[in-house]
């Protein structure tokens, strides 16, 4: 390893000098950023961190932002898909004894929404977006590990695509996203539906959980120097706690498809109550993952949230180490907050009274964050843009949805609302109020950053008043449909209860939700061809994404920034102070350490590469071949270890000599 | 805009009072236990819907006093910084205690379900089926013991015992005017007591996926004066009522010959299939195919004919009968009173 000998043209820190740890041998150095003028730097930098050219380039690239880019468009795509299955659902939906499609169709269409928008664009959306950011914001030139970085977008893209063909050929799952055993088991699942949900699940863990691994070391062991822990932004810090949850929440859901596909596949009985299994065995393992999974959706937005109010409010947030304390703490709880799904199975009830206090006390640390954003806008004048006003929006949604949650959290009253549309309005108000909603402000925040172009504000005005009606008049009735008894996940209802035109009513507001995307979509497409040119930080935002220009270059930074603060821009009006000594000719960037974030050693990223291609698609093989089969892994291992040893094959690397 | 906003508004508003009077509704409580959920219901509604306003209020602060614009983003007023530290520690300490509050509320809540059914003299035994309820009212005396599906006859005023298990995927029971819902999960039984406290109908439906037609499994809980229970339950006890017409006659012989016998039980005759629903008194029910249609001799023509049509994905087969066939069953069941 090559020790680091970063200097600053400015004053380092003095600990920064300390940790230097004496020079490289010459034979083994290239040239440094040192002592460069910035046009050949630029010439230099450019040539190292390129994408290759051509279709094979395209396919081997590792840069964050391009991986970034394909997996939110695609996330994109499948939030439309995942909304089509909704209008279908809610036409069907719109009167008693519609006859617009049978209960066959109609149980594959909400189990495809439910997977569509949790599986394939929730979770991956939010990732994607801190694949794009974390990097930027930490102020290093790539993200951590970028090879599986890749690797997982494309285990992810064959995921979605395996379920959408198998939707295709109508053998998409029908047991709904939970998939309840034994409605899903091998008695009451015949044919291939369960099998597809079961595998589908595998794909999209495998790839989310490589995400978090390279995030959390992004954001360990790859921030500039000096942004010691208490200068993470608050954007950071969230998907920090984010990928921690997914990396301790997903191998639970991980083990519940695949004891599933044991019992379909290879006849065990694990979840079989006739030979001594438990059908509720299931639903804790499917939830101790479910309930996380919440928040694993809501916690990156409320980064998003941390990151827009502040630009906006123009001043540092307000309470920032509370928020960083409430992050962890909601980390922490929604683990234990997974039985309130399973209230009406039964449980013993002082065991789910325990849950009922646990679940009241997550919203203590949630309430703390509400606080703090509304102490932040409250001593400033905020400059009212869209990505603001969709955070106003989050703060009218989301804060229904967090209080109908606390209602649900009452094992009481959960056994009357529980299964019904009461809940389905409440997880809408808390996955869009929270989620969708900052994320629809940070797609307007961000945009300019990613395109170089300012997307339309007066598109973008309409579009959040239509998305305001049109989600609140289809959601907020369903409480009502919902306490006057209709349950979830029926494909009909008779006419004498009463509900047809209530029904109408949303359905009606969900297709003007449905429009209100259809305008983000032309927003999105009209700005990033027409759009007026973005400055490099047009909202004079205070995180260093904004240091560097828009869109940013492929190596994001030309010279590693040193933080002195946590809104660095703010701090450092005239010019940001800058570390140098890395090397030009090769990919090298600065591993610090991981509270003071000390620059500790210069270390190699990962060159372009096929192999992360080649592995995922032997991988999603195997994984499709496996609903067939269970041979299929071992025919499956021999591809993937191929791919693996090709992708690791040693490069004859002095670094790796070591 | 504000136009159709409000247009929009009045609309909403003359839609959720029309539906209020629900037969099969959290808010129109029937029994002790939905009267308390509905009363905890109401009350978490009201703060909650304060505590919106409030978040609401002070989120609109900054929009209406308008105070100056920042110049300087990192130049923060100490003072008010603690002013607002205090007004955040409150705000935190209140949620804190309404919490605590509810929570306990919560408890004491469920302290009081658990209590309703403690004395319950009544127990029914309610087996889950797709997509059916199997309905058994056991008693000491084997011979008192009846079995019959998606209707419960109840005694009104009386706390009675459910007992609730299912043979194949698991569904939830739940009649919304009596109670909350509890599942039926094989391999376990759960005990659910219910009241209804007064005469009366009310209708409940499967509250947890279970399969194609979950949407239509539908039942019914007839709550009856005590001397009208004990007679419906003595009237069921008898065995099938012997048809009266030769078309009915015919009918039945057709039943036993075709695969009907194979899957339903008819007392009294040797039919005596246990997987779908005992028909001894069909008749007697307001419903067919688990409230999904209603008890007529078109109706009954119409699920046995084209039971998929009716409730497609459906355990009941299309058995090939001709017109006359079809109506000398639909005459004979029809006569099963």
């Amino acid at each position: 390893m090559s020790s680091a000998d970063i200097t600053s043209e400015r004053d380092l820190p003095p600990e920064s000098e300390a940790s230097a740890k004496g020079d490289v041998a010459p034979e083994r150095d290239g040239p440094r950023d040192t002592g460069l003028d910035d046009a050949s730097l630029h010439r230099w930098l450019a040539r190292t961190w390129r994408t290759p050219p051509g279709i094979i380039g395209a396919l081997s690239s590792v840069d964050h932002k391009v991986i970034a880019r394909r997996y939110l468009i695609t996330a994109f795509l499948f939030l439309c898909l995942g909304g089509l299955n909704a209008v279908v659902m809610r036409i069907q939906l719109s009167g008693p004894r519609r006859g617009l499609i049978g209960p066959d169709l109609y149980n594959q269409l909400f189990t495809m929404h439910g997977v569509t928008m949790m599986f394939l664009f929730a979770v991956p959306i939010v990732q994607a977006t801190g694949i794009y950011l974390v990097p930027l914001m930490v102020g290093t030139r790539n993200i951590a590990f970028p090879r599986l970085n890749a690797f997982s977008y494309w285990v992810y893209v064959s995921g979605g695509l395996f379920a959408w063909v198998s939707f295709a050929l109508s053998m998409a799952p029908d047991v709904g996203w939970f998939a309840y055993v034994p409605l899903s088991g091998p008695e009451y699942a015949p044919g291939k539906r369960a099998d597809v949900w079961a595998q589908m699940i595998t794909y999209t863990e495998v790839s989310s959980l490589a995400v978090a691994v390279a995030t959390i070391v992004t954001v360990f062991k790859h921030r500039a120097p000096g942004m010691s822990l208490d200068k993470i932004p608050l954007y950071v810090w969230a998907l920090l706690v984010t990928s921690f949850v997914v990396v301790f929440a997903m191998p639970a859901v991980m083990v519940t498809s695949t004891f599933l596909i044991l019992d379909r596949l290879v006849g065990t009985h694990i979840f079989n109550p006739a030979e001594g299994g438990d059908a509720l065995l299931f639903q804790h393992l499917f939830w101790f993952f479910g309930h996380p999974e919440v928040y694993i959706i809501f916690l990156p937005a409320t980064g998003m949230v941390s990151a827009i109010i502040p630009a906006f409010a123009r001043r540092p947030m307000f309470g920032h180490l509370g928020l960083v304390l409430s992050l962890i703490a909601v980390g922490f709880l929604s683990f234990g907050l997974w039985v309130h799904h399973m209230f009406a199975t039964g449980l013993p009830k002082l065991g789910a009274s325990f849950f009922t206090a646990s679940s009241m006390m997550i919203a203590i640390p949630n309430g703390v964050q509400i606080f703090c954003w509304l102490a932040t806008l409250w001593d400033s004048r905020p400059v009212i843009r869209t990505p603001l006003l969709f955070v106003f929006g989050f703060f009218f949604i989301f804060v229904i949805g967090g209080l109908t949650g606390v209602m649900l959290a009452s094992v009481p009253l959960d056994l009357q609302v529980h299964d019904t549309y009461f809940v389905v309005a409440h997880f809408h108000y808390v996955l869009i109020g929270g989620s969708v909603f900052p994320l629809l402000g940070a797609a307007y925040f961000w945009f300019p950053k990613i395109t170089g172009r300012m997307m339309s504000e007066r598109l973008g005005r309409w579009h959040f008043w239509l998305a305001m009606v049109g989600f609140n008049a289809a959601f907020f009735p369903m409480h009502i449909v919902g306490l006057w008894g209709m349950p979830r996940r029926v494909y009909t209802y008779p006419a004498e209860l009463g509900w047809g035109n209530i029904n109408f009513f949303i359905s009606a507001g969900a297709v003007l939700f449905f429009l209100s995307f259809v305008l983000f979509a032309f927003n999105l497409v009209h700005s990033a061809l027409r759009g007026a040119p973005a400055g490099d930080n047009l909202w004079d935002a205070g995180t260093l994404e904004w240091a560097t220009s828009s869109p940013p270059p492929s190596y994001n930074f030309a010279r590693i920034p040193i933080v002195t603060n946590v809104e660095p821009l703010w701090a450092e009006r005239e010019a940001l102070p800058v570390a140098t000594g890395l090397r030009v000719d090769v990919r090298e960037l600065v591993v610090s350490t991981v509270a003071e974030a000390h620059p500790d050693i210069r270390e190699k990223s990962a060159t372009p590469s096929i192999w992360p291609l080649l592995a995922a698609i032997a991988v999603g093989g195997t994984f499709l071949y496996s609903i067939f089969t269970p041979w299929a892994i071992v025919w499956g291992a021999a591809p993937i270890a191929i791919t693996l040893i090709g992708w690791f094959w040693p490069k004859g690397d002095p670094e790796d000599e070591e | 805009m504000k136009r159709f906003a409000s247009i929009a508004f009045v609309t909403a508003i003359a839609l959720f009072l029309q539906g209020c009077a629900g037969w099969q509704s959290a808010l129109d409580p029937k029994g002790p236990a939905a009267s308390e959920l509905a009363w905890l219901i109401w009350f978490f509604t009201g703060l909650c819907a304060a505590v919106w306003v409030l978040v609401m209020i002070a989120l609109a602060l900054p929009l209406m006093m308008r105070p100056r614009e920042r110049a300087e983003p990192l130049v923060v007023d100490a003072d008010a910084d603690n002013r607002k530290l205090r007004v955040v520690l409150t705000a935190v300490g209140l949620t804190a205690v309404i919490l605590v509050g509810l929570t306990l509320l919560s408890f004491f809540a469920n302290r009081t379900l658990a209590a309703i059914g403690s004395d319950a003299a009544l127990t029914i035994r309610v087996t889950g089926h797709q997509w059916w309820w199997e309905v058994r009212y056991e008693d000491a005396t084997p011979s008192h013991i009846l079995t019959t599906a998606n209707e419960i006859h109840i005694p009104a005023g009386e706390p009675v015992r459910l007992l609730l298990t299912s043979t194949d995927v698991i569904h939830s029971f739940w009649v919304p005017s009596l109670s909350g819902k509890l599942d039926l999960i094989p391999g376990r039984m759960n005990v659910l007591d219910i009241k209804a406290d007064k005469p009366g109908v009310y209708r409940g439906q499967c509250a947890e996926f279970c399969g194609a037609q979950h949407a239509n499994m539908g039942t019914f809980i007839i709550a009856e004066p005590r001397e009208k229970f004990d007679a419906w339950w003595n009237d069921q006890l008898e065995p099938a009522a012997a048809p009266m017409s030769d078309e009915a006659k015919t009918g039945e012989n057709l039943f036993l010959k075709r695969p009907c016998v194979m899957c339903h039980k008819i007392g009294g005759t040797p039919a005596g299939g246990t997987v779908a629903p005992d028909l001894t008194h069909i008749a007697s029910r307001q419903t067919l195919a688990a409230g999904t249609l209603t008890m007529s001799r078109g109706n009954l023509a119409a699920w046995i004919a084209d039971p998929q049509g009716v409730k497609p994905g459906s355990h009941m087969p299309v058995v090939d009968l001709n017109g006359d066939e079809l109506n000398a069953i639909v005459a004979y069941l029809e006569g099963l009173k």
